[in-house]
C-alpha cells in the first residue's frame, strides 16, 4: 500500500503551521544531517536515491549538486524554482500554501549539502496566498532556530528569501530565472557556463523545483532505498500528479512514479464526465506532446513517457474529451507559447507568431490547402533551433496534435468550418 | 512604513540593488495602483539604479501595469484547462454584464477585464484572479455573485450611495 508523504499535511486545517509540521516528524531530517552527515554524504545519499528533478527536465538531483565546485571563493546560492507556470500544473502552489515547512526543510538540507548560506525562492507573483504562507513559515522557522545563524547548535548558517515574480512563464527556464533574480528581463542565458559553476551573480548556483526539494527531507528520514523502492528504478519516488480538464475529479494526487496514465485518470480522477469519452490526455503540461486515448496505458515516469514520444514534464495531466476540438486546443497552446516567448531568438519569436496565424485561420474555417505542410515546415524551423526549450515545447506539442489528430485539421480545411461548433 | 522604507527593506535581501527592482515595482504598484513614468523614476532614484533598467522590467513583465486599471482587475484564465471547463462562456458573460470588451475598463472605473495565462489552479478551473484572491469552480451564477460582492465592498467603503437616494448632503 502506497503511503503519501508529500501531501500528508495538506488537508490538515493547520498544515501550514510549524507545530503541525513538527508533530509529523518535521525538521528531524535537518537535525539528522547536521549531526550525522557531512555535506558530501548528503549529496551521496540523494545520488543513491535516484531522485530526478520534478520541474520537468528530470535531471538527477544529486548529480546536479555534485557539479558545484568545492571550496569556491564566491558564495554559493540555492534557488528554488517556484515559478510554476506550465499550464495544467499546480502542485508546487499547494505545497507552499498548505505545507510550506516541508519546502523550507528541503531548502535547508539541500543548502547544507551544497554549501550555500542563502536561498532565494522564486515564486510566481500570482501566488499571493503561497507567498504569505511561506513568509509566515520563514519567520516561524527563524524563531525556532531552523533558519538563521548556528542552526540547531551547528556551524551551519542559512537564510531563505522570497523573490516574487511578475508574470513571465519563461522564468521557469532556470537561466531566465537567474536573469530575473538579478533584476533583468527574463531571457535565457547561453550555456555553458552552467549555473552550478556561474549562476546567480556569477556564483555557483543550484536551482531545484519545489517538489524536488520537498522530497529531500523524506529521503534523509526514510533512506535512499525506501525512495528507490517506489516506482521504476531509474525514475523512482513518490510523485505529485496534477489532474485537470474534462474529468470527474480534478485534483492533486500523490502516487508512485510510473503508475499508468489510464489508472490515474480513470481510477483516481474518476474518468470522463457523464456521457463523454476521453479523446486524449496531455500528460505533463502543455509542453508535453498529447497522447491519444489508445496510448493511455503508458507509465507516468520520465523514461516511459519519453519512449512513448511524450514527456512527464511537470506532471500536469490535462484530460480532453470527445466534445472538444483538437484544433482549438492546439491553437490555444501555441497562442500561449507565442505570448510567453521572451523575444530573444527569431525562430521562437517570429515562428510562433506565424504558427498562431495559420492555426487561427484553420480553426475559423479559413484554412487553405498546404496549411498543414506549412505548419510542419514551421515546426522544423523552430525545433532545435531556439535558445531554450520554450520553442521546442511548442513545436513538439503541435507536431503531436498534427500527427494524432490530422483528420480533424483536414476536416476544418475541407469543410471550411470547425465541425465542433 | 513609507514606500521608500519598504523598498529599502526589500533591497537589503540582495547583494545587488538591481535585483530589488522587481520587488520595488510591486511595492510601488501597490501604493499607486499602476506604474506611470514618474513612479518608475522614483523607484530608480530610491534604488540608485539606471532608469532604463526600471522601464525595461515594467514593460517586460505582465503583472506590472504602466496604464491605470480598474479598482477590481478581473483576470480570467483562458488557458487549456480553464478553456476545457468553459472559460469562453464566462468571458462572453463578463463582457455582456460589464458592457466592456476584454482589456477594457468600466466607465465607473470599478472593473478591468483581462484574460490571463494559466494561474496554476487548474484543479478548480475555470479560475479568475481578482486582486490577490483566486476564485475557482466558476460558473455564470458564481461570477454574478462575485461581482455583487465586489460592488458591495465599494458601497461599504464609501458609505450609502446618497446620490442614488436623491438626498445629497444629508
Amino acid at each position: 500500500m502506497f503511503e503519501p508523504v508529500l501531501l500528508k499535511n495538506v488537508d490538515m486545517p493547520d498544515g501550514h503551521l510549524l507545530s503541525t509540521y513538527e508533530a509529523g516528524g518535521g525538521y528531524k531530517a535537518l537535525a539528522k544531517v547536521l549531526t550525522d552527515y557531512t555535506p558530501d554524504e548528503v549529496v551521496e545519499l540523494v545520488k543513491q536515491s535516484n531522485l530526478r528533478g520534478r520541474g520537468g527536465a528530470g535531471f538527477p538531483t544529486g548529480m546536479k549538486w555534485s557539479f558545484v565546485p568545492k571550496g569556491a571563493d564566491k558564495p554559493k546560492y540555492l534557488c528554488c524554482n517556484a515559478d510554476e507556470g506550465e499550464p495544467g500544473t499546480f502542485k508546487d502552489r499547494i505545497i507552499m500554501e498548505r505545507d510550506p515547512h516541508q519546502l523550507i526543510e528541503g531548502l535547508a538540507v539541500s543548502a547544507y549539502a551544497i554549501g550555500a548560506e542563502t536561498a532565494y525562492v522564486y515564486v510566481r507573483g500570482e501566488y499571493v496566498a503561497a507567498i504569505r504562507r511561506l513568509e509566515q513559515a520563514i519567520v516561524e522557522a527563524h524563531e525556532k532556530g531552523y533558519l538563521g545563524r548556528s542552526i540547531l547548535g551547528s556551524d551551519f548558517n542559512f537564510t531563505v528569501h522570497i523573490h516574487c515574480g511578475a508574470g513571465a512563464y519563461i522564468c521557469g527556464e532556470e537561466t531566465a530565472m537567474l536573469e530575473s533574480l538579478e533584476g533583468k528581463r527574463a531571457q535565457p542565458r547561453l550555456k555553458p557556463p552552467f549555473p552550478a559553476v556561474a549562476g546567480l551573480y556569477a556564483s555557483p548556483t543550484v536551482i531545484n523545483n519545489v517538489e524536488t526539494l520537498a522530497c529531500v527531507p523524506h529521503i534523509v528520514t526514510r533512506g535512499a532505498a525506501w525512495f528507490r523502492g517506489i516506482g521504476p528504478d531509474k525514475s523512482p519516488g513518490p510523485k505529485l500528479y496534477c489532474v485537470s480538464g474534462q474529468v470527474r475529479k480534478p485534483g492533486l494526487y500523490e502516487l508512485p512514479m510510473g503508475i499508468p496514465l489510464k489508472e490515474l485518470v480513470e481510477n483516481h480522477a474518476g474518468g470522463p464526465l457523464p456521457g463523454r469519452r476521453i479523446k486524449a490526455v496531455i500528460p505533463g503540461g502543455v509542453s508535453a506532446p498529447v497522447i491519444p486515448e489508445p496510448g493511455l496505458e503508458v507509465g507516468m515516469d520520465f523514461d516511459s513517457l519519453a519512449a512513448a514520444g511524450s514527456m512527464l514534464g511537470s506532471a500536469g495531466v490535462i484530460v480532453v474529451d470527445d466534445s472538444t476540438c483538437m484544433v482549438k486546443v492546439a491553437t490555444r497552446i501555441i497562442e500561449f507559447f507565442h505570448h510567453e516567448s521572451c523575444g530573444k531568438c527569431t525562430p521562437c519569436r517570429e515562428g510562433l507568431n506565424w504558427v498562431v496565424k495559420v492555426l487561427r485561420r484553420i480553426e475559423a474555417g479559413e484554412g487553405e490547402p498546404g496549411d498543414l505542410e506549412q505548419l510542419e515546415m514551421l515546426c522544423k524551423g523552430i525545433f532545435g533551433n531556439t535558445f531554450c526549450a520554450l520553442g521546442d515545447g511548442a513545436a513538439m506539442g503541435l507536431r503531436a496534435a498534427l500527427k494524432h489528430f490530422r483528420d480533424e485539421f483536414v476536416t476544418h480545411i475541407e469543410e471550411r468550418r470547425c465541425p465542433f461548433h | 512604513m513609507t514606500m521608500r522604507e519598504e523598498i529599502e527593506q526589500a533591497a537589503a535581501r540582495y547583494p545587488d540593488q538591481r535585483s530589488a527592482i522587481m520587488p520595488a515595482l510591486l511595492i510601488a504598484q501597490k501604493e499607486h495602483g499602476h506604474l506611470p513614468g514618474p513612479v518608475l523614476e522614483e523607484v530608480a532614484d530610491i534604488l540608485g539604479v539606471e532608469r532604463i533598467w526600471v522601464y525595461e522590467l515594467a514593460t517586460f513583465y505582465t503583472l506590472f501595469h504602466t496604464e491605470p486599471v480598474g479598482m477590481f482587475h478581473l483576470q480570467l484564465c483562458d488557458n487549456v484547462s480553464c478553456m476545457l471547463c468553459g472559460s469562453d462562456n464566462l468571458l462572453g458573460h463578463l463582457e455582456d454584464v460589464l458592457g466592456i470588451k476584454k482589456d477594457g475598463t468600466t466607465t465607473d472605473g470599478l472593473f478591468t477585464l483581462s484574460t490571463v495565462e494559466c494561474l496554476g489552479a487548474c484543479e478548480m478551473a475555470p479560475v479568475m484572479q481578482v486582486g490577490d484572491d483566486y476564485h475557482g469552480d466558476l460558473d455564470i451564477a458564481r461570477v454574478d455573485a462575485l461581482l455583487d460582492r465586489l460592488r458591495a465592498t465599494v458601497r461599504q467603503a464609501t458609505g450609502p450611495d446618497l446620490t442614488a437616494a436623491g438626498t445629497p448632503g444629508e
